[in-house]
């Protein structure tokens, strides 16, 4: 099988033209790709350009030059030019996302949140939202949030849902953008369980993670962000 | 994935004299897909809009709508009769204003039922109890299907708009504002329901805003206009996350926070 995710020769720069059209180089020359069933973690300190390396693989920030490619159904789809419809059917069936915030939409309950990514895979309503029910029994969020909209939960409560929602699917990538960073110990370890799973089902994981604990418990690779930073030179 | 899309664009303008209303406009638009086009006011989104929905003529360029027979057909060589069954059935507008949409002195169900009969229901029965099914799918209580929606708020006409024109079970809705003049609640509680609505029944859909909320909350892809010109296009998360255009900077980081 094809490996699910390369990522080569990917250089991203930010042009503010508010700010007279300076050019803020993020990131050069990135090589890297995971394999299924393995979890690689992007390392560095802050500011680095961890997050906006996950941001490009997903669509949502563009690319200056380079390939993403990833497997999608038995085809391999460069993400830095796929066109908007490609990218979106990727994101349905290949390829989740777990964001540090939830981006919450109003009046919509926390299952049905959770259980979006499999309504949009045409999955019956009642089968989704009883596997979102147990995803958030997991996690140990109280039965009485879940018929709520998030959005005035706290941190940890919204990231909880957010998890829930990245977890649902079973799609062969998932990003994971500091899933744990808002949560207790015992919730830690319940998503290092959930990554684990993940691991032995042949997904391909692509995560950032200052928790050393946690990064420990599940990195099988670090890759070092410094070494694709356009401040290398200067640093 | 479906292979064809629903409607094609190709290099659409519209000149008011010697001004510029919109230029060389292309896209493709796919079924189940959400479009929206923003930008300021004067923009040309509006005049794009009815260009697209045939209610304004363009100066150049073509529109091509895949009929439920599978063709193609170029919109401005329709006839009259077929273009008004068109708009009727297979089409929805949604007008900013309520009023310019629905006829104001017949009840909420005659509204309703009024699409149905143009495409040949003739049952009273029937058509009374799909308008009482719409009423209550775009949650306006039943009980309020023989009054007039000049008794009804803002936001139940907006609604009551919206069952008016998806009751024919249209494959392409036109939507100009659909949540300006309506306070913020009212308007989470559209936006809900037409988020809803569009993903039940895989709707495509060209929604004009001025809202970039709107846009991330109900659009797929993005539009952004500037003095007539489409100046970038693309998925609207990337659209609003990683803007390129100075303009769409501008635009984005003139959004205000709550």
């Amino acid at each position: 099988m094809a490996t699910p995710l390369v990522v080569s020769e990917v250089f991203k720069s930010f042009t503010m033209h508010l700010r007279d059209g300076i050019k803020l180089p993020v990131i050069n020359d990135v090589n890297f790709s995971v394999a299924g069933g393995e979890c690689v973690v992007l390392g560095g300190p802050s500011g680095i350009g961890k997050s906006s390396i996950l941001k490009m693989l997903y669509g949502n920030y563009a690319v200056d030059a380079g390939q993403i490619l990833v497997n999608h159904q038995d085809r391999i789809v460069d993400i830095a030019r796929a066109d908007p419809r490609t990218i979106i059917d990727v994101r349905r069936h290949t390829m989740g996302y777990v964001s540090q915030f939830l981006r919450t939409v109003p009046r919509v309950p926390a299952v049905d949140v959770v259980a979006e990514p499999l309504f949009a895979r045409g999955v019956d309503a009642a089968e989704a939202r009883e596997k979102a029910s147990d995803l958030l029994a997991k996690l140990n969020l109280p039965r009485e949030l879940w018929s709520l909209p998030p959005a005035t939960f706290s941190g940890g409560e919204q990231q909880r849902v957010n998890i829930a929602r990245g977890f649902i699917t079973s799609h062969r990538i998932l990003l994971l953008d500091e899933p744990t960073a808002s949560l207790d110990a015992v919730n830690r370890r319940v998503v290092v369980e959930m990554i684990a799973a993940k691991k032995s089902d042949g997904v391909a994981l692509l995560g950032i993670f200052h928790d050393e604990e946690v990064r420990e418990a599940v990195a099988d690779r670090i890759l070092d962000v410094l070494e694709f930073s356009p401040r290398k030179a200067a640093a | 994935m479906t292979d064809t899309p629903l409607l094609k664009v190709g290099g659409l303008s519209k000149f008011y004299g010697s001004r510029i209303g919109c230029k060389d406009v292309s896209f493709e638009l796919w079924p189940g897909e959400v479009l929206a086009i923003v930008g300021e006011s004067g923009s040309g989104k509006t005049t794009l809009l009815n260009c697209l929905s045939t209610r304004l003529m363009p100066t150049t360029g073509s529109v091509e709508y895949r009929m439920r027979d599978g063709n193609f057909r170029d919109l401005y060589h329709l006839s009259e009769a077929e273009r008004r069954f068109l708009m009727r059935t297979d089409w929805g507008f949604v007008h900013q204003n309520p009023a310019d949409g629905l006829r104001m002195t017949v009840s909420a169900g005659a509204n309703v039922g009024e699409r149905l009969m143009a495409v040949g229901d003739r049952h009273y029965g029937n058509i009374r109890s799909t308008a009482s099914d719409w009423l209550s799918r775009v949650e306006i209580g039943t009980d309020r299907i023989d009054d007039q929606p000049r008794a009804f708020s803002g936001g139940m006409r907006q609604r009551l708009q919206i069952a008016r024109n998806l009751v024919t079970g249209p494959r392409l809705v036109f939507m100009d504002e659909p949540t300006g003049g309506l306070d913020v609640s009212v308007q989470a509680r559209l936006l809900d329901l037409v988020r809803g609505l569009v993903n039940d029944l895989g709707l495509a859909a060209i929604v004009v805003t001025h809202d970039l909320a709107v846009a991330r909350l109900l659009s797929h892809r993005m539009m952004v206009m500037k003095d007539g010109y489409v100046i970038e296009h693309g998925l609207t998360d990337r659209v609003l996350d990683d803007p390129r255009e100075p303009y769409t900077q501008l635009l984005v980081s003139s959004i205000l926070q709550v």
